[in-house]
């Protein structure tokens, strides 16, 4: 019997007192896709991390082809062969996206001089691989998450990797853009490359894995054959109990509109955009990723501005491009980019989660300590934030973790109308469920929801009414009764009218 | 999977954004250029005499060893570092420079050339394994070494001056002979921006100082030896302040341990006036030497003009803060094009 490609055995890593990994093993096999999962915190990237060579394992041993392998540092891994598309993309903003996927690799011509030309051909191939148009040459800044995932995606195509690690490379794309992501995937697979791909989508993980491997709180729980499990078998071993239900979604009474927007335009983003929101409803806004849908919460928001229309909250209209003033009368966002927009990775878990309240929570402007703890602590416990304690400073938990803490920042405002993008995106089963519990019962508590989703699941399951945005305008509005995945993805993909 | 399989090759695109992007490059680059010419023009108009040969070759001649700084700043800005010691390097060369000839009158010139070279070189060399293996930031590092190599210069000279008088007159003929009316000095400073230019543009480790200075935590991902390229980053720093130490002997022929003192801000100042964002990832050589002309001519051209000397530092701040708020207009307009375009189809 061969030896696996890579395999990990009894491998641990702790950072101080917390045990990130203990005794964890992993094997991979060329021509294989292997599924990893496992609830925020689990260590899935840690993992990731000592397979690219950032993180040395305290214990345990890794090996190619039954050779011994140590990882001094990233460009060990990169020499090993082993490619890691990392969980938020990691690009040059001032560079060129050519630069970006080549650098350090350029092609070079005579004098060790970087061949340019050569350079933009071989990018242009592998977009073409992957089936889109890039812009070669502008630079990475402004990308948008998906498509710096695609430059990512490039960038692991372009090492001919022998192992290529994926750590939720899907959660920010969308249905045509996963598809191709697991084309991507497949040919590699094809092409004798071991594939560890780490997903919290089920669907995906199902369709696209061998095997799948199970870790909770830094622990092997399990590795089988895709056939042997089921998604409930999953997800109990992932979560280590039960999970009642992923869509808790309660009826509520509908009452009076509480956010109306009327002719929203912004010239080459978005145009005559209207609905309304009522207190007591979720309502999802579903699109393909680029349809311009964060685009318009943020002119909402007040983040952007807009050319035309308005935007009236509880009959008043809005002044434009103010977000304090949409704060005043109870608007809040939870931005979809958590580490760029929605916290200061620097500051503690406390001091994120009550900052949108600091005036509140102080005394002739100075801030309480106590009352801004207590209020933290309470947050964190109703969210089930995994923090070693809540001074440390954010960029410490898993990215799970942060989310909860971007959520627990503007919930604690007591919102009336909650704006939320994409907020279980690179979040586990269990908090998942947690997440959908809290906007279900925020509804029935009389909050107006605008719930951002690119997950069609989630947007069947929570939404009361479910609007449609294709190429900057709303082409549908679908009630809960009518909708299903069919008319969602007619819409999005701009094939229907709608159901207007 | 068909999506890979059937992809088909796209004509050559010519892309908006790099069309974007080098008008960028221009509007940064150009835009230095055309204040510059602008104020000669201007100061022409006023006093026709500013545009006398002379007069060319002295705003040349006072550029040069601003501008062979600038270049070393600019490379180690692009890291997201700075070097605050130079000054104090210059000093060190500067005077070693006097001294070798006080010591040994019949030494060569290139033999010379190549200890001042070598002695800003371990200059750069202490900062960067500081920086570099310490992970300390650089701004504290040479802030410190800023003081400690004055230190040892003042230590060294004891209030000795070197004059003129002490350096062989062909040495002292190098600061101001002209090869077709253009100063030697500035040919120096000319090559070095070339070169360094070059290097930074068509090589993989120059590249990897950008990408390094854009994000270094993506770059330690990356495999980007990230120190290696921050040490050497500060030793090029080093060295050209070294060149620049011997090239200022050679210009002012009378040294003492003050060479150079305080240069360090005026440098920084000509690196962001030229377009080099403070933070690292982008800008270039090119734009920091212009940076130096202008601040050099500004010097020169506001007495010109008739403007009060107090006046002077007023304006050379206001450049810097026309500069940055440049700079961040052109970035909020790029960033809300570059978002409002899907870039791929």
């Amino acid at each position: 019997m061969t030896p696996p490609l890579l395999a990990m055995t009894g491998v641990s890593k702790s950072f101080g007192a917390v045990a990130a990994l203990r005794d964890v093993q992993l094997e991979l096999l060329g021509g294989e896709v292997h599924g990893l999962v496992g609830e925020n915190g689990a260590g899935k990237s840690t993992l990731v991390k000592i397979l690219a060579g950032v993180y040395p394992p305290d214990a345990g041993t890794l090996s190619l082809d039954g050779e011994p392998l140590t990882l001094a540092d990233p460009a060990a891994a990169l020499a090993a062969g082993i490619a890691v598309i990392y969980q938020e993309p990691t690009l040059f903003p001032d560079l060129s996206v050519a630069e970006n996927i080549f650098i350090g690799r350029q092609p070079l011509r005579s004098l060790r001089r970087i061949d340019a030309a050569a350079m933009r051909s071989s990018a242009a191939r592998l977009f073409d691989r992957l089936g889109v148009h890039m812009d070669l040459d502008r630079p990475a800044r402004g990308l948008s998450i998906a498509d710096q995932q695609l430059v990512e995606i490039a960038k692991a195509l372009s090492f001919d990797a022998r192992v290529l690690v994926m750590d939720e490379p899907t959660a920010a794309l969308s249905g045509v853009e996963v598809e191709r992501l697991a084309g991507v995937v497949r040919s590699m697979r094809d092409a004798g490359a071991a594939v560890l791909f780490i997903s919290h989508r089920f669907d995906e993980i199902f369709a696209l894995c061998q095997r799948i491997t199970v870790l909770r709180d830094g622990r092997w729980i399990s590795s089988d054959p895709v056939g042997a499990l089921t998604v409930d078998l999953l997800v109990r071993r992932m979560v280590g109990r039960e999970v009642s239900s992923m869509y808790p979604k309660e009826a509520s009474t509908v009452r009076e509109a509480r956010l109306e927007v009327r002719g929203l335009r912004r010239q080459g983003v978005f145009s005559d955009v209207s609905f309304t929101i009522r207190s007591g409803e979720i309502v999802a806004l579903a699109g393909l990723v680029g349809a311009g849908r964060s685009e318009v919460v943020r002119a909402i928001f007040g983040i952007d501005g807009y050319d035309a229309g308005e935007v009236l909250v509880d009959g008043k209209r809005l002044p434009r491009g103010s977000a304090a003033a949409a704060i005043s009368v109870g608007l809040a966002l939870v931005p979809e980019d958590r580490r760029q927009q929605g916290l200061v990775m620097e500051l503690s878990v406390e001091r994120n989660a009550t900052l949108p309240r600091r005036w509140s929570l102080s005394r002739l402007g100075l801030l309480l300590w106590g009352a801004e703890r207590r209020s933290a602590r309470d947050w964190a416990n109703r969210l089930q934030v995994k923090a070693a304690r809540l001074s440390d400073p954010v960029w410490m938990l898993s990215g799970g973790n942060q989310q909860k803490v971007v959520l627990a920042k503007w919930l604690s405002t007591e919102p009336q109308v909650l704006i939320v993008d994409e907020p279980t995106r690179g979040i586990d089963v269990g908090t998942k469920a947690e997440v959908h519990r809290l906007l279900s019962r925020l509804a029935t508590d009389g909050v107006a929801v605008l719930m951002i989703s690119s997950e069609l699941p989630e947007v069947l399951g929570m939404a009361d009414r479910i609007l449609v945005m294709h190429e900057g305008r709303l082409v549908a509005d679908i009630a809960r009764s009518r909708a299903d995945e069919e008319s969602v993805m007619l819409a999005a993909t701009g094939q229907s009218g709608g159901a207007r | 999977m068909t999506a890979v399989d059937t992809a088909t090759a796209p004509a050559a695109r010519t892309s908006a954004g790099s069309r974007l992007a080098s008008r960028v490059f221009l509007i940064r680059e150009l835009g230095i250029l055309l204040a510059l010419l602008l104020l000669i023009a201007g100061t022409a108009l006023a006093n026709s005499r500013f545009l006398s040969a002379q007069s060319i070759k002295d705003l040349l001649l006072g550029s040069t060893i601003l501008a062979i700084l600038a270049v070393g700043q600019a490379i180690v800005v692009i890291t997201r570092n700075v070097d605050l010691s130079i000054g104090s390097v210059l000093g060190l060369s500067a005077f070693a420079t006097g001294s070798l000839f006080l010591a040994s009158p019949g030494l060569a010139i290139p033999v010379v050339l190549v200890v001042g070279l070598a002695l800003g070189a371990v200059c750069g060399a202490v900062n960067g394994a500081l920086i570099a293996a310490a992970r300390a930031p650089a701004l504290v590092v040479t802030l410190g070494t800023l003081y400690v190599f004055r230190g040892i210069g003042y230590s060294w000279a004891t209030g000795r001056q070197i004059n003129a008088a002490d350096m062989p007159v062909g040495f002292l003929r190098l600061g101001t002979e002209t090869v077709l009316g253009i100063p030697v000095l500035t040919l120096f400073a000319g090559v070095v921006v070339v070169l360094a230019g070059y290097y930074l543009r068509s090589y993989r480790s120059g590249r990897e100082l950008y990408a390094i200075g854009s994000d270094p935590a993506a770059a330690r991902l990356s495999g980007i030896p990230v120190g290696k390229r921050v040490f050497a980053a500060f030793v090029a720093s080093g060295t050209l302040a070294g060149l620049a130490g011997v090239l200022y002997a050679a210009r002012f022929g009378t040294l003492d341990a003050n060479a150079g003192l305080g240069a360090e801000l005026n440098v920084v100042a000509a690196v962001v006036v030229g377009g080099v964002a403070i933070f690292g990832g982008s800008g270039s050589v090119y734009g920091a030497a212009v940076g130096a002309v202008l601040l050099t001519t500004i010097g020169s051209a506001l007495p010109v003009l008739g403007v009060d000397p107090f006046w002077q530092r007023a304006a050379v701040g206001a450049l810097i803060l026309a500069a940055i708020g440049l700079d961040r207009a052109l970035a909020l307009r790029i960033g809300r094009r570059l978002r409002g375009r899907s870039s791929h189809g």
